[in-house]
């Protein structure tokens, strides 16, 4: 006789406030996981960068260099490099262990709204106001792009690599992919000004967050929406979405001082996460585990799916 | 104690105040010193700082003379250290009076001021008029054995210390300044008389061609006056009181210590001189013995000047006055002779002086002059009967334009209107061609009246452009007289290239003006037009021939013709236009995301990103990089239309099919069907009955049926929604089409009022 099947663990949702770290640096305008999720990057309005621990909430280090709010940052794969833009139009490479300053891209004409590595670190990918993308290669001492995709109209907002994929979210309302294997270029007509753009972990959907204070998830291949959440507000600040670490929920700030949180298949509210009264700038979902990340004015708080005090006395047990 | 150590050395003068208790020795606590802020310095000892060890009595450092201790670490390592002199010099050595001065001074190379007697005996002179007398003495003593540049120079030239610069003078200039000076000297000096005895015994024998040294002459002494003492004061004056020497007879002003200047310049002085102090307002001493002097000095008018400047003094010293010139007689020849032979090498005197430049005054203008250039008459070559085209197109292109261009040919600019139309092919207004139609007879007739009048002193120049206006008949003889001989028939200009047959005509006719054909006009012409266009078509010709002739396309020779046509109508968009954005719009307000909204071009990546993306290269051995480009006319209507001519993708890839179905992929003829929202609610209620792995849910919904719909498309047929759509998306359509014709229309308007 057959076991029954355990039953499937209902899907968990980081409701429980586990620590709120204030970050010092005046606003934080981005908040993100590096790519393990043992550590997360605050990046300040008053030109910092910093890297704190996620278990503990420590400062670790603090880059500066930048000359003017840093507005976006992204972590290489193997955690020893650090890439971050800023409204000074440069795309700094860190070295994360001394904290120096590796290389400092110029080129862009306006600030630079949003910065990733490729899944090797050897190419940085940056979206700017002035429309373009600029592929900046950090094997070679070249300081300039590989190319520069300027078939943008508006401000770049947002930008995401997914091994040979490059997706774009774009001010005149467009989600662009490009497709390095089969030199293609998808262009997914929104209509609204995209804040927001992911890849869903499966690497078969996006997501796209536009100010019409919509979510929507599109199919990559075709382009055909999926599913549509709403009910958040989103009408003037470049705000992130996200989906969770299983693609079980999308997730998305608002600009009433909650996180929404949908189901992805029936597209209904199941958490709207009080994070507090102004407006929640940006968000990220831990890569494995059920962990969010806010950031609101000066502070980063830190979501979990059960509260802290159960984690220690499971710690206490083992 | 303090006096054991004083050592002495040689005899004590004689002070004077020797019955005077010596003053209490300070004693060593009270020997203080201050640095120049007021502040008391410590003495460290020679070598350990001197005075200059401030900072809290260190050596301008917490540390003082601590040596620097050997740093050595694995980041810091330890730098070489070389002392420098300037290391151990304080501020004070770095001050202008120190060892090592800072500023910028003048090098005593450069300085004029070490050796130069005159100077120096001014600087004497001025210390003589300074409060203390001998003031300078040390300074005079003590001199570097260096010269300036500038006196090393003048000894090159010849120039020796004492004498003067300038040009030697002849004997009796001499004389007649020592004659001048002598008066002076006489008074003061008894023994001016010998050296004038002796100049007179000289006189006599010295030849003619001797010349002398110039006297020097001492810099006019402007020190101010300093003291509270009258006015030809002087103080005591060591010299005089060493040697012993009465008070000068004559005062002159305008002299100040002249005979202790004479005493400087080395004058001979004879008789003895007693010794003592002597001097104003200090008395007779117990000691002298000259007791019949005047102590008590009184002054009487008759020992100054009346006069200002009545006797030239010996020296040539003016007061005031510049130096004169020495050669007051320019026109003596042999100039050189005057100077010291010795001139420096590579130089030579120039044996006349450089003449000067005589400046004529300007022609006075006659006086109906009319500052108006005028061009003379020019020969008309073209119109000489006996030349060759070649030749009247040498003399053209030679030099200086014999030929008058035609005012056919003379370049757009200067060609008057009634030209420009017959050139353009254009009819004579209708109407009064002039102001003059418009009046009355009787006026018209005043106002001719009148111009020939005038006309008749231009009488020539009017022949001349009435010769010039050409009819048809000479144009056409000018044309053959241009072309006849003419052997370059290749890589001229084709005016009528557009019409190949009219060009052939053309050809033809050139063919024939070049073999010197009369009549090669109507020869040429097409037999078979009519009349009209014939006629057109000659005077087309004709002047054609006229502004295209060989000798005008000269130029022509050095350029060649443009291998690639350049097309400067084209403008370079990419390839793959968008679609319309309205139908998205429409598309999206519907949410039928998916085909309406996406669309699919060919996008090169670098091939360096290819490589860092560790993925192959598309398109290998493309150039391009991003949207492939194409040249489009600049000003095509279709520029602005944003219709898709041909928008499928050259080199589409067919998407991967997904072999495994999803979830989404549920009844394809559904799909076709329905709305998109009801699929996906339809979709939903379906996932809600059977849901059994979330994580996969997103995946690839692309079915083979699509894909082929897609690679069959352009647009609008791709288009396949439900009914209910059709119809608006249509009409919107048709809408836009009418917008762009009329927006067509317009542009063509618009170029036609252009041009």
């Amino acid at each position: 006789m057959a076991f029954p099947q355990p039953r499937p663990q209902a899907p968990q949702l980081p409701q429980h406030l586990l620590r709120t770290i204030d970050c010092q640096q005046g606003a934080v305008r981005a908040v993100r996981f590096n790519c393990d999720g043992n550590y997360l990057l605050s990046c300040g309005s008053d030109k910092s960068l910093k890297l704190w621990s996620m278990s503990r909430g420590t400062l670790l280090k603090t880059y500066s260099g930048h000359g003017y709010e840093v507005l976006d940052a992204d972590s290489s794969y193997d955690n020893s490099q650090i890439c971050s833009c800023s409204s000074d139009k440069t795309v700094i490479l860190w070295d994360v262990a001394t904290g120096q300053v590796t290389r400092k891209l110029r080129g862009h004409a306006g600030k630079v709204n949003c910065v990733q590595f490729s899944e090797e670190a050897t190419v940085i990918l940056s979206g700017s106001i002035d429309g373009t993308v600029r592929c900046w290669d950090t094997r070679s001492r070249r300081y300039e792009p590989i190319q520069v995709l300027d078939e943008a109209r508006d401000s770049i907002s947002s930008l995401k690599v997914a091994q040979h994929e490059l997706l774009t979210g774009s001010v005149d309302g467009r989600v662009r992919l490009y497709d390095l294997r089969m030199g293609q270029l998808h262009v997914d007509f929104i209509s609204s000004p995209i804040t927001c753009v992911c890849f869903s972990q499966d690497g078969q959907c996006t997501l796209s967050s536009s100010l019409d204070s919509t979510v929507r998830l599109l199919d990559k291949s075709t382009g055909e929406m999926l599913g549509e959440y709403t009910g958040h507000k989103m009408k003037g600040y470049k705000l992130d979405c996200c989906l969770s670490s299983k693609d079980t929920h999308v997730l998305s700030c608002s600009e009433d001082g909650h996180v929404y949180c949908w189901d992805l298949v029936e597209g209904s509210l199941s958490l709207k996460l009080p994070v507090g009264k102004a407006v929640v700038q940006s968000l990220s979902f831990h890569p494995s585990e059920t962990c969010l990340l806010t950031a609101m004015e000066g502070r980063v708080q830190v979501w979990a799916s059960e509260p802290e005090e159960a984690d220690e006395e499971a710690e206490k047990v083992f | 104690v303090a006096e054991m150590e004083i050592g002495s050395f040689g005899d004590l003068i004689n002070v004077g105040f020797k019955n005077k208790p010596l003053k209490k020795p300070i004693p060593l606590h009270e020997q203080t010193v201050k640095d120049e802020k007021g502040r008391y310095k410590r003495f460290h000892g020679a070598f350990t700082g001197g005075f200059s060890a401030g900072y809290f009595n260190t050596v301008g450092s917490k540390e003082g003379w601590a040596p620097s201790a050997f740093v050595s670490s694995r980041q810091q390592k330890a730098g070489k250290q070389n002392a420098r002199p300037e290391d151990f010099m304080d501020e004070e050595d770095f001050s202008e009076h120190g060892i090592a001065p800072r500023e910028i001074t003048t090098s005593s190379e450069f300085s004029s001021s070490r050796r130069d007697q005159a100077a120096e005996k001014a600087k004497a002179i001025n210390a003589q008029a300074a409060l203390i007398p001998g003031d300078t003495l040390l300074e005079e003593l003590i001199a570097p054995a260096r010269l300036s540049i500038g006196v090393e120079l003048l000894r090159k030239m010849g120039w020796k210390e004492g004498q003067g610069v300038g040009p030697r003078v002849k004997r009796k200039t001499r004389r007649q300044q020592m004659d001048g000076g002598s008066r002076v000297y006489g008074c003061a000096l008894p023994s001016a008389g010998a050296e004038d005895s002796e100049d007179d015994d000289d006189e006599e024998f010295a030849p003619e061609n001797v010349t002398f040294a110039p006297k020097d002459v001492t810099p006019v002494d402007f020190s101010p006056r300093m003291g509270v003492q009258g006015l030809g004061y002087r103080g005591l004056d060591p010299g005089l009181a060493l040697l012993g020497h009465g008070a000068p007879e004559h005062i002159d002003l305008f002299k100040p210590q002249s005979e202790a200047r004479s005493r400087l310049f080395g004058d001979e002085r004879s008789g003895t001189r007693r010794g003592g102090v002597a001097g104003q307002a200090f008395g007779v001493g117990a000691l002298e013995d000259d007791d019949d002097e005047d102590v008590y000095h009184r002054d009487s008018m008759s020992r100054y000047d009346s006069v200002l400047g009545g006797e030239e003094p010996g020296d040539r010293l003016y007061g005031w006055t510049a130096p004169q010139q020495y050669s007051r007689n320019k026109g003596k020849p042999a100039k050189d002779v005057s100077y010291l032979g010795k001139i420096l090498e590579g130089f030579t005197l120039a044996q006349k002086p450089a003449k000067e430049k005589t400046i004529f005054p300007p022609p006075s203008l006659p006086r109906d002059y009319r500052p108006v250039q005028g061009f003379r008459p020019v020969v008309e070559v073209s119109r000489l009967s006996g030349v060759s085209p070649a030749l009247a197109k040498a003399l053209r292109t030679s030099r200086g334009h014999m030929v008058k261009e035609e005012p056919q040919q003379g370049g757009r600019h200067q060609l008057h209107s009634g030209q420009r139309r017959t050139l353009l092919g254009e009819d004579a207004l209708q109407g009064p061609s002039s102001v003059m139609e418009l009046l009355r007879p009787e006026d018209r007739q005043r106002l001719l009246n009148l111009r020939n009048a005038s006309n008749q002193t231009s009488n020539q120049t009017s022949n001349q452009t009435s010769n010039q206006t050409s009819t048809p008949e000479s144009r056409v003889s000018e044309a053959l007289a241009a072309w006849r001989g003419v052997q370059i028939s290749t890589q001229t200009f084709r005016p009528f290239e557009k019409n190949p047959s009219k060009q052939e005509r053309y050809e033809l006719y050139l063919n024939r003006l070049k073999q010197g054909d009369k009549d090669a006009l109507d020869r040429s012409l097409d037999p078979a037009m009519t009349e009209w266009e014939r006629s057109r078509e000659r005077d087309e010709f004709v002047r054609a021939s006229i502004l295209y002739r060989p000798s005008s396309s000269s130029l022509s020779t050095r350029f060649t013709r443009a291998q690639h046509q350049e097309d400067d109508d084209t403008v370079e968009v990419s390839r793959d236009q968008e679609g319309d954005i309205d139908d998205k719009q429409a598309a999206v307000t519907m949410k039928m995301f998916g085909k309406l909204t996406r669309e699919t071009f060919e996008w090169h990546p670098d091939k360096l990103l290819c490589k860092r993306f560790n993925v192959p290269d598309p398109f290998p051995g493309s150039g391009t990089v991003g949207l492939p480009k194409v040249k489009r006319d600049k000003f095509s209507v279709f520029n602005f239309l944003t219709v898709a001519e041909s928008r499928e993708p050259t080199a589409l890839l067919k998407p991967p099919e997904s072999m495994k179905k999803s979830r989404w992929d549920v009844s394809e003829q559904k799909k076709e069907e329905d709305c998109l929202s009801e699929m996906l609610s339809a979709a939903r209620s379906q996932t809600e009955t059977k849901v059994e792995k979330p994580a996969s849910l997103p995946a690839s919904s692309s079915s083979s049926q699509q894909t082929e719909v897609r690679s069959r498309g352009t647009n609008s047929e791709v288009i396949d929604p439900p009914e209910g759509y059709r119809p608006l998306l249509f009409k919107m359509s048709f809408l836009t089409w009418l917008v762009y014709i009329l927006t067509s229309f317009g542009l063509f308007y618009n170029n036609i009022n252009i041009y």
